[in-house]
């Protein structure tokens, strides 16, 4: 038996004082010890992006990270992207363009966008798409994501 | 169109309405089956080698493991078809003596996480004695090969063979015979949700509660109940939010027997999450063909008589519901397309070998089938010195219904007219002469099209016509007003992803005169729901659909009904529209809210004439109706690297009344691009040995945005008789032609170099392949 270390997450504004072995990934970490269940886990090497959240403002696949390297750093995850009931731009634009059928990327694509556009609202269409091709969906052929990412990304910047 | 008084309303049919599928799942509060906390958790010991004897499986001390010999009285998975030489063969539970693939779950480890679990897998150690394995389709059918199942020592488990009378005659009559050699490889649906169960031991009632990633929980239960022999509502199993299935998530995974058993025998809750890796070494493949395919035609192009063989390499063992024959029977069935031919001659087979086994994945055999056929017609085209466009004219089925050569009925629908559109929007003379700059500058650009039909919602006599056990023809939707005027649906279809909550929900709100927001469908709980098939085949819509239509027009004749009595009116004079009952021509009215209410509450006031409550249900089991497209791509080769950048991808399509065009559009896209990532990307491969070498996403390569094309899409929408609510299925058309399109357009581009690609996925290692090839040859 591996023993376990006490730290804590700071997932949404919120901590999470909780009890891992060192080896515990920051994923598992925030699905089973902290219940915050929205970050998917597509393939657990860095592919897919299912996982991704935002650690201190940039977008990370949380299946490659190590709960304790998360000590200390601000998380953010798709629970969080949300104020209150107010439904973040690309959550809206998401519903609003079809950008999800199964919905299981869907928290990763959001996150991924989320952390990109926050930082660089005037990101060029070509970067975008390339920022977007990180994360893998299976269902939509990634048109409607990213017409719905652009529609947000224009509300954002007139915000 | 002047609609009688009961056919369909359209205030919110035809709309694209929001789907309410999706506030939850943007904000993370989607449940999907790793959502749930559990008790114990397993993970499986799966097999090193691909064929072979276990000597002995050993574990660390303490370890709560068990193999074959602790699962006695369990059944195997032995699913049966009653025809075309099938042989039946059993699956076991666990590996047992005998292992046949690569990943074969030999042993079960449950511990008190995953973690630990899977530390305790990589101590356990499997003694296995190595047997010969055969990997490949035709090596199985060699002489001398290696039998894979003692009952089947020939490894073919399923043969059908069709000839019309004629084809003798016919063929012999052609002045031009053409034939290509068609090869598909093996691939995987890919679903980003792998896999998942979670089965709770409940004390109080004993009964099981199983949650799985399935597309089929009905079917699941029958059959998981069954190999364990225990009465079905002893079992609940629920399908909550799943992360995509596209076929792979029908079949019967023996693991989720195995989970059943281990929550019956500690008594608690245990958890299984598949992981990437096992998803593509384990969990079910498709696509592994060999076709052959002649057509003989006369001088005009016109094609007499069609001959084929299919060559199918099944996997390991035959998969619940479909039997690993779904890919040969299927083919053979549908091999003549789109197109007018008489004359038909097949030899379908399917062979076991020591890989994965195989399984439906969206489109099935279909876009193999249309691979073939269309690279036929290129090549015929070529042959007669046609336009490929004309080739098809000459033999698009045109006169409804029809017939074909092996008694498929074909509804109405518009194979020439969807190409006309797909040839008028891409303005071909302009490309040709783009194409021919181009190659001066020595870019290569080519077009390709593809026409087909998707034959979707097929009723019972298709699945007894095939010769199947389970006949999944049906479906029943159960439609509940409460006493609040709100209405419950409660379906046996069992979406994931396809929006059918939102689509269904559209149907019902028309019919009964209220707002979708009204409507709660209730799907994927064996508790909640009634008996049903589950979501593949492009059926939900369809059959599902049908039988809401059905209950609707049920509830909406009783509310009428109530509303007559209540208003003291005729029930012909009552209409139901905006929430309320109103007398035609009058200012009566109620809300439709006090109807529900008097149902229940005051039927006093009905003289015995109406039954109180408002609970109906509805079943359709259609004939079937096919849908068609037609396809087309222009893409660009690199000669240098075999690379292929998709231009543009077109898609003219009829799939009939569409429900909500949003959700249509969304799944033609998605089908599109996983029919890209078919053509030129995603392989599952093999070596010699049988060991699997494509099990990350490093190696087995889904497409991303980039490599995906925006997608143009064109519908006509033929109001077919076939289906009750006039649509059609189309969730598996955009994966059936685009592969087609997408090599006939590499092809096109090659012309100059005189190659013929007739595999996919076209890879740039095949593409270079094919070019060094032709540069020896001249």
């Amino acid at each position: 038996m591996i023993e376990k270390i006490d730290i804590t997450l700071t997932i949404n504004g919120r901590d999470y004082p909780i009890r891992v072995e060192p080896r515990r990934t920051l994923v598992d970490a925030i699905r089973d010890d902290c219940g915050q269940t929205g970050t998917h886990i597509g393939c657990e090497h860095g592919v897919c992006g299912s996982c991704t959240i935002l650690v201190d403002g940039e977008p990370m696949r949380s299946c490659l990270m190590f709960a304790v390297q998360a000590q200390g750093k601000k998380l953010r995850t798709v629970e969080g992207l949300a104020d209150g009931d107010v439904l973040h731009p690309l959550q809206r634009a998401f519903i609003e363009h079809h950008g999800l059928q199964c919905g299981f990327c869907t928290p990763g694509f959001l996150m991924l966008a989320a952390g990109v556009l926050e930082r660089e609202p005037d990101i060029s269409e070509q970067d975008l798409l390339d920022v977007l091709s990180s994360n893998l969906c299976r269902c939509t052929g990634y048109q409607n994501i990213i017409k719905a990412v652009r529609a947000a990304a224009v509300e954002m910047r007139m915000r | 169109m002047s609609a009688p008084r009961d056919e369909l309303r359209s205030r919110w049919v035809g709309r694209s309405i929001r789907r309410v599928e999706d506030p939850a799942l943007v904000t993370g509060r989607g449940r999907f089956t790793g959502d749930l906390p559990a008790t114990l958790s397993v993970r499986f010991v799966r097999s090193p080698v691909a064929s072979g004897r276990i000597v002995r499986v050993t574990a660390p001390d303490a370890t709560r493991m068990i193999c074959a010999a602790d699962l006695a009285g369990v059944q195997p998975i032995r699913p049966m078809l009653h025809k075309f030489n099938y042989v039946p063969i059993a699956q076991p539970i666990l590996a047992d003596r005998v292992v046949r693939y690569v990943g074969e779950a030999i042993a079960a480890v449950i511990a008190d996480s995953e973690e630990e679990a899977e530390d305790i897998v990589e101590r356990v150690e499997v003694e296995i004695d190595e047997t010969a394995p055969v990997v490949d389709a035709q090596a199985a059918l060699e002489k001398n090969a290696p039998a894979v199942h003692d009952a089947a020592p020939l490894n073919i488990i399923v043969e059908g063979r069709v000839r019309t009378a004629g084809f003798e005659v016919a063929r012999a009559a052609a002045s031009k015979i053409v034939a290509v050699d068609v090869r598909s490889y093996r691939q995987n649906a890919l679903p980003m949700e792998p896999r998942g169960a979670h089965a709770s031991f409940d004390a109080a009632t004993s009964r099981i509660t199983l949650t799985l990633s399935t597309q089929a929980p009905h079917l699941m239960r029958t059959a998981i109940a069954d190999l364990i022999g225990m009465p079905e509502q002893g079992l609940r199993v629920i399908a909550p939010d799943v992360g995509g299935g596209f076929g792979q998530k029908v079949s019967l995974a023996p693991e989720f027997v195995v989970l059943v058993f281990l929550a019956r025998k500690f008594r608690t809750s245990i958890a299984w999450s598949e992981d990437r890796h096992e998803n593509l070494m384990a969990c079910f493949h498709s696509r592994d063909q060999y076709v052959t395919i002649e057509g003989a035609f006369n001088d005009h192009g016109k094609l007499l008589a069609l001959s084929t063989d299919v060559l199918a390499n099944v996997g390991a063992y035959s998969c619940f519901p479909t039997t690993a024959a779904v890919e040969p029977l299927m083919a053979m069935a549908e091999m003549p397309g789109p197109y007018d031919v008489r004359d038909y001659n097949c030899v379908a087979r399917g062979v076991v070998t020591n890989t994965c086994p195989m399984a439906p994945y969206r489109g099935v055999s279909r876009p193999v089938v249309t691979f073939s056929l269309e690279r036929l017609m290129d090549t015929a085209a070529a042959a007669f010195g046609l336009d490929p466009i004309e080739m098809r004219r000459r033999n698009l089925i045109r006169q409804f219904p029809y017939t074909s050569a092996t008694g498929l009925v074909f509804d109405e629908g518009t194979y020439v007219e969807t190409m006309d559109v797909a040839v008028r929007t891409l303005d071909i003379p302009a490309f040709r002469a783009r194409q021919s700059r181009e190659r001066s500058n020595g870019r290569f650009i080519g077009l390709g099209i593809a026409t087909f039909s998707e034959r979707t919602g097929y009723g019972t006599p298709a699945f007894a016509a095939r010769g199947m056990e389970i006949t999944p023809g049906w479906e029943t939707v159960e439609l509940a007003m409460d006493p609040s005027g709100f209405v419950e649906a409660r379906i046996g279809s069992s979406p994931h992803g396809q929006g059918l909550r939102t689509t269904l929900s559209q149907i019902i709100a028309d019919e009964l005169g209220l707002v979708p927001d009204r409507i709660k469908i209730i799907h994927g709980d064996t508790d909640r729901t009634p008996y049903g098939f589950g979501t593949f085949a492009s059926r939900s819509l369809v059959i599902g659909g049908g039988a809401a239509l059905l209950a609707a027009r049920k509830l909406r004749t009783k509310l009428i009904k109530i509303a007559g009595h209540l208003l003291e009116a005729s029930a012909g004079d009552i209409v139901l529209e905006d929430g309320v009952a109103k007398v035609a021509g009058t200012d009566r009215a109620l809300p439709v809210a006090m109807l529900a209410r008097a149902a229940y509450h005051e039927v006093h006031r009905f003289s015995g004439d109406i039954a109180p409550g408002l609970t109906e249900s509805g079943t359709y089991d259609p004939a079937g109706t096919f849908s068609n497209a037609c396809h087309a791509a222009i893409v660009e080769v690199d000669v240098e690297t075999g690379a292929v950048v998709v231009e543009k991808f077109l898609v003219a399509e009829d799939a009939g009344r569409l429900i909500n065009p949003m959700i249509a559009d969304g799944q033609i896209r998605g089908g599109v691009a996983q029919g890209i990532a078919n053509a030129l990307f995603e392989e599952i491969v093999y070596d010699d040995a049988g060991n699997i070498l494509t099990t990350s996403l490093a190696d087995y390569l889904p497409p991303t945005a980039r490599e995906i094309p925006p997608i143009e899409i064109h519908h006509l929408e033929t109001l077919t008789e076939a289906s009750i609510t006039k649509a059609k299925g189309l969730g598996e058309g955009g994966a059936i032609g685009a592969p087609a399109a997408i090599v006939n357009a590499i092809n096109d581009a090659l012309s100059p170099f005189g190659v013929s690609i007739d595999e996919f996925p076209a890879t740039p290692q095949r593409i270079r392949a094919a070019l060094r090839a032709a540069e020896q040859r001249t």
